[in-house]
């Protein structure tokens, strides 16, 4: 299929194709709403053996999507987000697993979303998207599971926000997963972390171009806020560490200017990650999402009680978490692990040193790489 | 660490079937793969080391990546049947905490340390007059990990002041025979000390 493309490299899986299912089964939501129908969009990687005991979930995070790896044309300037994890011999091995990657409901790369058009009036849904939280994705992903004739996940990989998915998936599904692997993630967010999303929210919220949601209708899109939002997020995603190492003061053209425009590189870096957000990202994506965060405690169930909310889960689990990472910091894995440990569970847990911040997860790290690997192998060899 | 580790074997035969462990500085994971397999024992190792860590996921053994001097406090009370402390005592700062906290967290507690009573070590301090460099304490007193030394009686001593009744000890030396002389002298002869023991019933 890929032979020819000469500029994609040997170990990717090369051009992939997303593929589209209709689920028309209403999903009852956590809100108390109902999707009457929804698609998903996936991709896939890798070939699902004959007793499908191969299949591996990725769960993307805030922004991310179902396209973690290869290339959708020859000429795409960068491959999918988890690129050098996921391909031939890498540590998701898509010779020996069958790797999906779901883009969630809500979202805006595909699968619906506030942007999709609601059947009931024919226009975007917007505002009218109803609110969806993980236990949701996780409901949505168990029916795509059910669709693609894979009865039970080898294993549910997610960093961050999913992470929190691969831990409900564990928690909702106990029967249909052996193996959570959870990466920079949380039980649940901190007051800090909430206080972070919410100025976010209220960037998007206060932009004149938000229109209450319903700015589809007015061909335009609250660039403002959406980049302000984003700017933020980048900021927490990084250690000061990794600041000082990528920007420190360093002056654009070695001088200061006296004026608004960009003097230091940091700055330059935020606006122009705001810049290739925007056009790329729904705003009310970025509510829906940063709200499915918040939203995340799966404690909240059983009187705050972690260990007791996750009594009845089977799976053996990877926590893994990055030193430098402060938005979810490694003693908020550490919550997970003794909740697992406490009901004598199967539970690894390594900090991996990494100056990257939050960001970590994305990053290609060899120890990261390494124990990602083992434990897969390890899961493999259980498995046959 | 070789799986041929004297004290490992000493370990094992002490540990009863299907018992809940907790290794204390777990290494690659060795004792408590062989515990697994011959006794069908579970539970979990700690580790600070990266490298040690990453064997202990390769050989699939439960690993949790933590710095022993912040504690056990994240398990519960009674939590497993033996908690194992595998010649890490002297390295960790604050031995006395540590002990206190393994039979918080565990029934009965195994220790095995470097004897610094052994008569290679006296004989090294007290009539060369130098810091005792040998087998089962390999480092110069530089770079040494090994920040709390000591003797058989002195485990002893803090036992008896911590209220920890020691259920069974054995001393072996380095090439690991029981010889008649270690059960007469062993503070003198023994280089490896191992103790199980619980909390003392209290009258």
């Amino acid at each position: 299929m890929y032979e020819d493309v000469t500029a994609i490299p040997p170990d990717s899986v090369g051009l992939v194709t997303p593929a589209r299912l209709q689920f028309t089964e209403p999903l009852a939501l956590t809100s108390g709403g109902v999707l009457s129908s929804y698609e998903l969009v996936y991709e896939t990687y890798g070939s699902l053996n004959r007793n499908a005991s191969n299949a591996v979930l990725v769960c993307h995070a805030l922004s991310g999507s179902h396209h973690i790896a290869g290339y959708h044309a020859p000429d795409d300037a960068k491959p999918g987000w988890w690129e050098h994890h996921v391909g031939p011999g890498k540590s998701l091995d898509t010779t020996r697993l069958f790797v999906v990657a779901c883009n969630n409901l809500g979202s805006c790369f595909g699968s619906t979303g506030p942007a999709s058009i609601n059947p009931a009036t024919g226009r975007p849904y917007g505002p009218d998207f109803p609110m969806i939280t993980v236990r949701d994705w996780v409901e949505s992903q168990a029916r795509l599971a059910d669709r693609l004739g894979i009865d039970r996940w080898l294993a549910v990989i997610g960093g961050s926000l999913g992470g929190m998915q691969a831990l409900q998936w564990a928690i909702a599904y106990p029967q249909r997963i052996a193996h959570a692997i959870i990466i920079a993630a949380a039980p649940k967010l901190t007051a800090q972390n909430i206080a972070f999303n919410e100025v976010a929210r209220q960037a998007i919220l206060t932009d004149p171009d938000f229109h209450g949601g319903r700015f589809y209708d007015q061909g335009t899109e609250p660039r403002r806020g959406l980049r302000l939002a984003r700017m933020l997020g980048h900021i927490t995603y990084l250690s000061d560490d990794i600041m000082r190492q990528k920007f420190g003061r360093d002056v654009r053209g070695g001088k200061l200017n006296f004026d608004y425009q960009v003097a230091f590189e940091v700055e330059s870096y935020l606006r122009h990650q705001a810049d290739t957000f925007v056009g790329r990202f729904d705003a009310n994506t970025y509510l829906l999402m940063t709200k499915a965060l918040d939203y995340f405690d799966p404690a909240g169930e059983t009187g705050g009680d972690l260990a007791a909310a996750l009594r009845g889960v089977k799976a053996d689990s990877l926590v893994l978490a990055f030193t430098s990472d402060w938005r979810f910091a490694p003693a908020r894995s550490r919550e997970i692990v003794k909740a697992l440990h406490d009901n004598d569970l199967n539970v690894s847990y390594a900090e991996i040193t990494a100056p990257h911040g939050h960001d970590a997860f994305l990053m290609r790290i060899p120890r990261y790489t390494e124990i990602l690997s083992a434990y897969l192998e390890r899961a493999l060899a259980s498995a046959a | 660490m070789t799986p041929s580790r004297v004290d490992f074997r000493i370990i094992a035969d002490w540990i009863r079937p299907q018992s809940r462990v907790l290794d204390l500085g777990c290494g690659d994971g060795t004792l408590l793969d062989d515990l697994a397999r011959s006794k069908g024992a579970s539970g979990y190792g700690l580790e600070i080391d990266d490298g040690l860590v990453t064997a202990c996921i390769k050989r699939g053994v439960n690993v949790i990546q933590t710095d022993l001097d912040a504690g056990l406090s994240e398990f519960d009370e009674g939590s497993f049947d033996f908690v194992i402390l595998s010649l890490t005592l002297q390295a960790v700062k604050y031995p006395d905490r540590l002990l206190r906290e393994m039979l918080r967290v565990g029934t009965e507690g195994i220790v095995t340390f470097p004897n610094f009573g052994h008569w290679r070590t006296r004989w090294q301090l007290g009539l060369l007059g130098r810091m005792p460099v040998s087998r089962a304490l390999p480092h110069e007193w530089y770079n040494t990990p090994n920040i709390h030394l000591c003797t058989l009686r002195d485990f002893a001593a803090l036992c008896r002041r911590e209220g920890i009744q020691v259920l069974e000890s054995q001393v072996v030396d380095h090439a690991h025979r029981p010889r008649f002389g270690l059960r007469l002298f062993p503070n003198l002869l023994g280089e490896i000390a191992l103790y199980r023991f619980r909390r003392a019933r209290v009258p």
